[in-house]
């Protein structure tokens, strides 16, 4: 369904953040992207959504193909009618408006007002405590409904495939869950595809099928969640838990990373 | 008493017409977060348009008001997609240049076409004497209450009710949101300009009614930026009060305060007067959108 092959981002024409990433996503499945601050996971999302333009990024290098049509040269709304749908990072609710007009924007360019309504509702079931709060000014509700608020703003777009980068971000460990639970609700109910950066890899790998861990631009280790989920050197970075499955202290985590090179 | 009445009454109607221009600058301000300083400068080429097509070629009110419209509504288009466009993504500086550019193109063609002299269509405007008891509003006024009250109620119905104005608003808020929700936010940007023109040259034929057009009719502008400032920058409904607020200022430390003065003058530093005393205490205007804080 996505194809990513070998891209290349500069920014600002001097900054190399992407080396040659490359992963495909199928109808269907959730598709981690997990690595540290700065591996280019969020860049990752923006070059197939397009917004890297509004960044003064540049794809420089390599293709992206979404449904067989090659993507990376589409502004962004044109993108976005394909049917991918971006959930940026850090809670961008509009918010200064409702809760209702936030899921409307979603839903601006389609034209199908009875079923605007049916999904309106489907997203309400999906998040109930959204719907006591439609007629809200949405900047008032606390961080875990933003969350679901800007979910349901990209699902009301009826995407094929949604881009979400970091829902765990700064919220507490439960409300992480109840998110993650509601993520592959959705995606099981509507086999829409996820491609979801994270730096909650636990939480990540809980729901998704395939995991990708970047670091430096470059994917550097790769594979099924359920390998990653007991991969040493995963678990050792991403987890904070040693082999033998005790924790582990961050200063022997740092003396391990000098040495490693674990390039495929 | 009648005196203050009168004052209030045509004050109430020229703030009308200046919360019109200032809902232009607003929109501005709110879409592509920069200072339009052309606002001013349509507002004086609508005076000289509404001159041309009353006086000129003698049309009628109502269609010298639709054919400035269409005009004002080509040229917004023109402006954004010809100057304003290739600056999306730069530095708001820009953005504010381009407008400080656009007002000298403006008022160069203005001197080009009208010479920029004094023009003057009093007395053409249909009449439409209102009396109440003692006061007596003269027709300029009233057609301008009117009117701009009218463009004023559909501009805020637009904005409040429709798709358009959803995406507006939308845009007003986060770009990168808009765009990744499949809106254009070129055409958002391309109809703010177009309202922005329109609303100009509208408030410029119903304030060339009453006073005349001159080239410094563009120092409305200034007004508009006060109005806004004095309402809140970003919002759109305080504009209104805002406008009959300065208005009615205006209009009163003209009748009362100038002729205290050897030279007068005073009526039109007062508004800002004002406006600078209100900003101390409210620092987001009377009415404008603080930045949401959650505790």
């Amino acid at each position: 369904m996505l194809k990513v092959e070998n891209i290349n981002v500069v920014y600002m024409k001097v900054i190399q953040v992407l080396k040659g990433i490359s992963f495909d996503l199928e109808q269907g499945q959730i598709v981690t992207l997990l690595g540290p601050n700065g591996a280019g996971k969020t860049t990752t999302l923006k070059a197939i959504s397009g917004m890297l333009r509004t960044e003064d990024g540049e794809i420089t290098g390599g293709s992206i193909h979404f449904n067989g049509k090659r993507i990376d040269s589409l502004i962004p709304e044109e993108i976005s009618l394909l049917g991918i749908s971006q959930v940026m990072e850090g809670r961008r609710i509009l918010e200064h408006m409702t809760v209702e007009e936030n899921l409307l924007v979603g839903a601006y360019r389609r034209k199908d007002k009875s079923e605007i309504k049916e999904d309106m509702e489907k997203i309400y079931t999906w998040f109930p405590r959204l719907k006591d709060m439609r007629k809200r000014v949405s900047g008032y509700l606390s961080g875990g409904e933003q969350q679901m608020l800007v979910i349901g703003r990209a699902l009301m777009a009826k995407p094929r495939l949604m881009l979400l980068d970091e829902p765990s971000l700064g919220l507490a460990p439960l409300l992480v869950k109840e998110i993650y639970e509601i993520i592959k609700k959705i995606n099981r109910e509507t086999s829409m595809s996820i491609l979801l950066v994270e730096q909650n890899a636990k939480a990540a790998l809980e729901v998704a099928d395939y995991g990708y861990v970047l670091e430096n631009g470059r994917i550097v280790f790769g594979g099924p969640a359920s390998f990653l989920k007991d991969n040493d050197i995963v678990k050792e970075f991403y987890m904070g838990i040693s082999s033998s499955g005790e924790r582990k202290s961050f200063r022997e985590t740092k003396a391990y990373r000098r040495k490693k090179r674990w390039f495929f | 008493m009648t005196f203050f009445l009168q004052l209030v009454v045509t004050g109430f109607a020229l703030g009308m017409i200046y919360a019109l221009v200032a809902i232009g600058f607003i929109i501005i301000l709110k879409n592509s977060n920069a200072f339009n300083i052309a606002q001013g400068h349509f507002v004086m080429l609508g005076g000289y348009l509404g001159y041309t097509f009353l006086i000129v070629f003698g049309m009628p009110l109502w269609a010298t008001i639709l054919c400035t419209m269409a005009i004002a509504a080509l040229g917004g288009i023109v402006i954004e997609r010809i100057a304003l466009r290739p600056l999306i993504g730069q530095p708001i500086i820009s953005i504010i240049m381009m407008t400080i550019a656009l007002s000298s193109i403006i008022e160069g063609l203005v001197t080009l076409i009208w010479g920029g002299e004094y023009k003057t269509y009093h007395g053409v405007l249909p009449t439409l004497t209102i009396t109440v008891s003692k006061i007596s509003i003269p027709s300029e006024p009233t057609i301008g209450l009117l009117v701009s009250a009218t463009a004023v109620l559909i501009l805020m119905l637009f904005y409040h009710y429709t798709k358009m104005g959803l995406a507006m608003r939308a845009t007003a808020e986060d770009l990168q949101v808009v765009q990744s929700m499949g809106i254009k936010a070129t055409t958002v940007y391309s109809l703010s300009w177009v309202i922005a023109f329109v609303v100009g040259v509208l408030g410029g034929i119903l304030l060339g009614a009453i006073s005349g057009v001159m080239t410094p009719l563009a120092e409305i502008g200034l007004k508009a930026f006060t109005v806004a400032l004095l309402g809140g920058v970003n919002s759109i409904g305080g504009a209104i009060p805002a406008g009959i607020i300065i208005g009615i200022l205006e209009n009163l430390s003209a009748g009362y305060l100038d002729p205290l003065l050897p030279r007068g003058g005073l009526a039109s530093v007062f508004p800002f007067i004002v406006m600078l005393i209100v900003l101390i205490f409210r620092p987001h205007g009377l009415f404008g959108l603080r930045k949401v804080e959650r505790i």
